[in-house]
C-alpha cells in the first residue's frame, strides 16, 4: 500500500463513519424504520479485508450490520441509503431494508437477519465457485457471537471437508447485543475454536487498517490458491448500542474509553500526518467533502425517490411466468 | 410406457436432469456411496462423482444452506432430507432463506433448490420417524411445495422443480417407494401447480394427496360398490399454492366434499381446502364438508396405538355416507 492507498482508505473508513451516523439522524428523524445496526468503530474490518481481496467479483455476505460491507463492493451509497428510506429505487426495492441490502451485480450477496445464517450460505457460494472452476472466492463477515450457532460448526466442518474456497471473517466487538462474549462463549479467543476443523486461522487488530490489510492478504491468497477456508479474527469495537434501541448500558465507560482511543480512522490519520502525507488541513477538507457529498446527494436522492407501488406488493414472491410450473415451455 | 417404482422413477429423474445440466446436483446424508436410504439415487455418485453427488456430514441446516448458497450462483442442487422430521433442523435455511431471498433482495437473487424428503408414518417408527409435515410447509410464501402421490408424478415433479426458478419442497413418503406405477418412456414433465380428477363421480368429491389420494380411491371404490355413491377423487399434487379453481370447480359438479389427509386436523390440507370451499363455492355446497384426518398425538409405537392414530378408507366411507345421512 502507497500514501495515495492510504489516503483512499482512510476517507473511505471516514465516508463510512458519516454515512452511519447520518444514518443514525435519519432514524431518530423517523426517516428509516426497524432494526438499524450501525457500523462506527469497526470499519477497517469490511474496508480493511476487502481491499486485500476483489470487491465487485468475489462474492461478500454478511449479517444485519452490512451497509459499509455493501458499499465497499461497490453499492452505491445513495441505493443503499434508499433503501434504507424503503424507496423502490434502494439497493433490494425498499423490500429488504437495513438488515438486507443486496447488490448482487457488485457480488454483494446480502445482509442475512438471521444471527449464523450466512455461514453456510457463503459455503454454497464457494461450493458453486469450485464446481465451476472459477477463481472468485466467498468472503463472510460475521459477529463473535455468531459462532455459537450450529451453523458455524456444521459450515466449517463442511468448508474444510471439501476445501471450499471461503473466507470466514470474525468481527469480535466482544458483544452480542448486551451479552460480553466471556458470559456467552467457553472459549472467547475466536480464532482457537476453529482448530477442531483444520483451518488455519489468525487474530489481528482490527483497528488498526494496515495491520487488517496484511492479514487479509494472507488470508485471501490462502483461500484463493486453492487450499480450502481461513479463518480470520479482528479485534474490534462498536461504539454505539446493538441497535438504535439499545443504550449499551451494560458497558463500563471506562471501557468505552480505552477502545475510543484506537480509532481505526484517527489511528491511520495521525499515523499520515506523522509520515507527513496529509496535512490536518486535507483531512479537514475530505471531511467536508464527505459531509457535503452525503448532505447534496445521498440523503436528497433517498428523499425525493419514490415509494414502491403497492400494486406490486406481490412481486418477487416467485420467479415470473416460470414455464416449468406447467409443465415446460408451451 | 414402462411400470417403475416410485424410486426409480425419482432415480431417473435425477439421472436424466443430471445428465441434461452440469450444474445440477444432489446432496444428503447416504445418498452417494451407499446410493441413497431409498434408493433415490443409486448408482448416481459411481456415475457423476463425488463433486456432483455428495454424502453430507449429519447437518441438515448447514447442507440444506450449502445448497442455497450454490443455488445462488446457478448451482441447481436436489437437496434429500433421510426423513422429513429432520427437516425441522433445516427449517431455519428453508424458511428464512430459500423462501424469501427473491423478495426480500427485490429479485435480484433466487434459490432454485429442490427438497425432497420423505414424509409420513410407515411402521411402528414412533413419534420421531412418524412426522407429516407438508402443512407446516405449505403456508409459507416463495416455497413451492409438491406431494407426489404416484411414480409418474414422483418422476415429472421432480424434473420440473429442478428446472424452475423458485424453491421446491417435494413431500415423498416412507411407505410409497415401492409402488408401481406406469412413467412415460420419453421425457416428461409434471405441472407444479393444479390438481388432477383422478376418477371421475357426481355425487361427492374427495380431496387426497400423496398417500391419502390412494385412499380415497379404495374408499370411492367401496362407495360405488356397496352404496351407489360415486365419488369424485381429486389429487391436490400441489400444496402450494393450492388449486383453488380445481377444488371450486369439482364441488361445483359435485355439491359435496371430504378431505383425507394423513396429518392431525389442525391448520392442514383439510382446513385450508374448506376455506376455499368457503370462499369460492360456499352456495354450491349440499352437506357441510368433512375432515378425514389423524388424530391428534404424537405417533405411538404400539401397532394397534399406531393404527387407530392414523385415517382409514373405512373412516372416508363414514364420513360420505354421513354426508348423504346413511
Ligand atoms: C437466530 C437469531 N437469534 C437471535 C437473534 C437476535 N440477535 C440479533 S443480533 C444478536 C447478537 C449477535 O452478535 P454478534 O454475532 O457478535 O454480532 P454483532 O451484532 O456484535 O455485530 C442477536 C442475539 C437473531 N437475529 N437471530
Ligand atoms: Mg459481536
Amino acid at each position: 500500500m502507497d500514501a495515495a492507498d492510504k489516503k483512499r482508505l482512510l476517507r473511505e473508513m471516514l465516508y463510512a463513519r458519516r454515512f452511519e451516523e447520518r444514518c443514525y439522524e435519519a432514524y431518530v428523524e423517523r426517516k428509516i424504520g426497524g432494526f438499524l445496526h450501525l457500523y462506527p468503530g469497526q470499519e477497517a474490518c469490511a474496508i480493511g479485508v476487502l481491499e486485500a481481496a476483489r470487491p465487485g467479483r468475489d462474492y461478500v455476505i454478511t449479517g444485519y450490520r452490512d451497509h459499509v460491507h455493501a458499499i465497499k463492493c461497490g453499492a452505491d451509497p445513495r441505493e443503499v441509503m434508499a433503501e434504507l428510506f424503503g424507496k423502490e429505487t434502494g439497493s433490494s426495492k425498499g423490500r429488504g431494508g437495513s438488515m438486507h441490502i443486496f447488490d448482487v451485480k457488485h457480488r454483494f450477496m446480502g445482509g442475512y437477519a438471521l444471527v449464523g445464517g450466512p455461514f453456510p450460505l457463503a459455503a454454497g457460494i464457494a461450493k458453486a465457485l469450485k464446481l465451476k472452476g472459477e477463481e472468485e472466492i466467498a468472503i463472510c463477515f460475521l459477529g463473535d457471537a455468531a459462532n455459537n450457532q450450529g451453523t458455524f460448526h456444521e459450515a466449517l466442518n463442511m468448508a474444510s471437508l471439501w476445501q471450499l474456497p471461503v473466507l470466514y471473517v470474525c468481527e469480535n466487538n466482544l458483544y452480542g447485543i448486551g451479552t460480553r462474549i466471556d458470559r456467552s462463549t467457553a472459549v472467547v479467543e475466536q480464532y482457537k475454536r476453529v482448530c477442531g476443523y483444520d483451518i488455519p486461522a489468525a487474530q489481528v487488530d482490527g483497528q488498526d487498517i494496515e495491520k487488517v490489510y496484511a492479514a487479509a492478504r494472507e488470508a485471501v491468497a490462502h483461500v484463493r490458491s486453492g487450499k480450502g477456508p481461513y479463518f480470520l479474527e479482528l479485534l474490534t469495537y462498536r461504539y454505539r448500542g446493538h441497535s438504535m434501541s439499545d443504550s449499551n448500558a451494560y458497558r463500563a465507560k471506562e471501557e468505552e474509553r480505552q477502545w475510543s482511543k484506537r480509532d481505526p480512522i484517527i489511528m491511520l490519520r495521525d499515523r499520515l500526518i506523522e509520515a507527513g502525507q496529509l496535512s490536518a488541513e486535507e483531512y479537514r477538507e475530505m471531511d467536508t467533502g464527505i459531509l457535503e457529498e452525503i448532505e447534496q446527494e445521498v440523503i436528497p436522492f433517498a428523499e425525493r425517490s419514490p415509494e414502491p407501488k403497492v400494486e406490486e406488493l406481490e412481486r418477487y414472491v416467485l420467479a415470473d411466468n416460470d414455464p416449468w410450473v406447467h409443465g415446460g415451455a408451451r | 410406457m414402462a411400470e417403475l417404482m416410485y424410486w426409480e422413477a425419482v432415480r431417473r429423474a435425477h439421472d436424466e436432469e443430471m445428465a441434461h445440466d452440469p450444474l445440477v446436483i444432489c446432496m444428503g446424508e447416504d445418498i452417494g456411496v451407499a446410493g441413497g436410504t431409498y434408493k433415490a439415487t443409486k448408482g448416481l455418485y459411481e456415475k457423476y462423482g463425488p463433486d456432483r453427488v455428495i454424502d453430507t456430514p449429519i447437518s441438515e441446516n448447514g447442507f440444506t444452506g450449502l445448497g442455497i448458497g450454490a443455488s445462488f450462483l446457478g448451482v441447481r442442487p436436489i437437496i434429500e432430507i433421510m426423513s422429513v422430521n429432520f427437516a425441522w433442523l433445516a427449517m431455519d435455511q428453508i424458511f428464512n432463506t430459500a423462501a424469501k431471498v427473491r423478495y426480500m433482495s427485490g429479485g435480484q437473487l433466487e434459490a432454485p433448490i429442490v427438497v425432497r424428503s420423505p414424509g409420513g408414518t410407515a411402521h411402528q417408527l414412533g413419534a420421531q420417524h412418524s412426522a407429516r409435515m407438508e402443512k407446516v410447509f405449505m403456508g409459507v410464501a416463495g416455497l413451492r411445495v409438491v406431494t407426489p402421490s404416484t411414480p409418474k408424478q414422483a418422476y415429472g415433479l421432480l424434473k420440473s422443480a429442478v428446472r424452475c426458478a423458485d424453491p421446491v419442497f417435494i413431500n415423498e413418503h416412507e411407505l410409497m417407494y415401492n409402488l408401481k406405477g406406469e412413467v412415460p418412456d420419453g421425457e416428461y414433465f409434471h405441472p407444479l401447480e393444479g390438481s388432477e380428477v383422478v376418477r371421475e363421480g357426481r355425487d361427492v368429491t374427495l380431496f387426497g394427496y400423496n398417500i391419502s389420494v390412494h385412499w380415497a380411491l379404495q374408499a370411492a371404490g367401496v362407495l360405488s360398490r356397496e352404496h351407489g355413491i360415486e365419488a369424485e377423487v381429486v389429487d391436490l399434487f400441489a400444496l402450494n399454492p393450492l388449486d383453488r379453481a380445481g377444488i371450486a370447480a369439482s364441488v361445483a359438479r359435485t355439491h359435496r366434499a371430504v378431505i383425507v389427509e394423513e396429518a392431525e386436523p389442525a391448520v392442514g390440507v383439510g382446513s385450508e381446502v374448506m376455506a376455499i370451499l368457503n370462499e369460492e363455492c360456499f352456495f354450491e355446497l349440499d352437506a357441510a364438508p368433512l375432515r378425514v384426518s389423524a388424530v391428534n398425538v404424537p405417533i405411538p409405537y404400539n401397532r394397534s396405538l399406531e393404527k387407530a392414530a392414523l385415517p382409514t378408507a373405512r373412516d372416508v366411507v363414514e364420513a360420505v355416507l354421513a354426508q348423504f345421512s346413511r
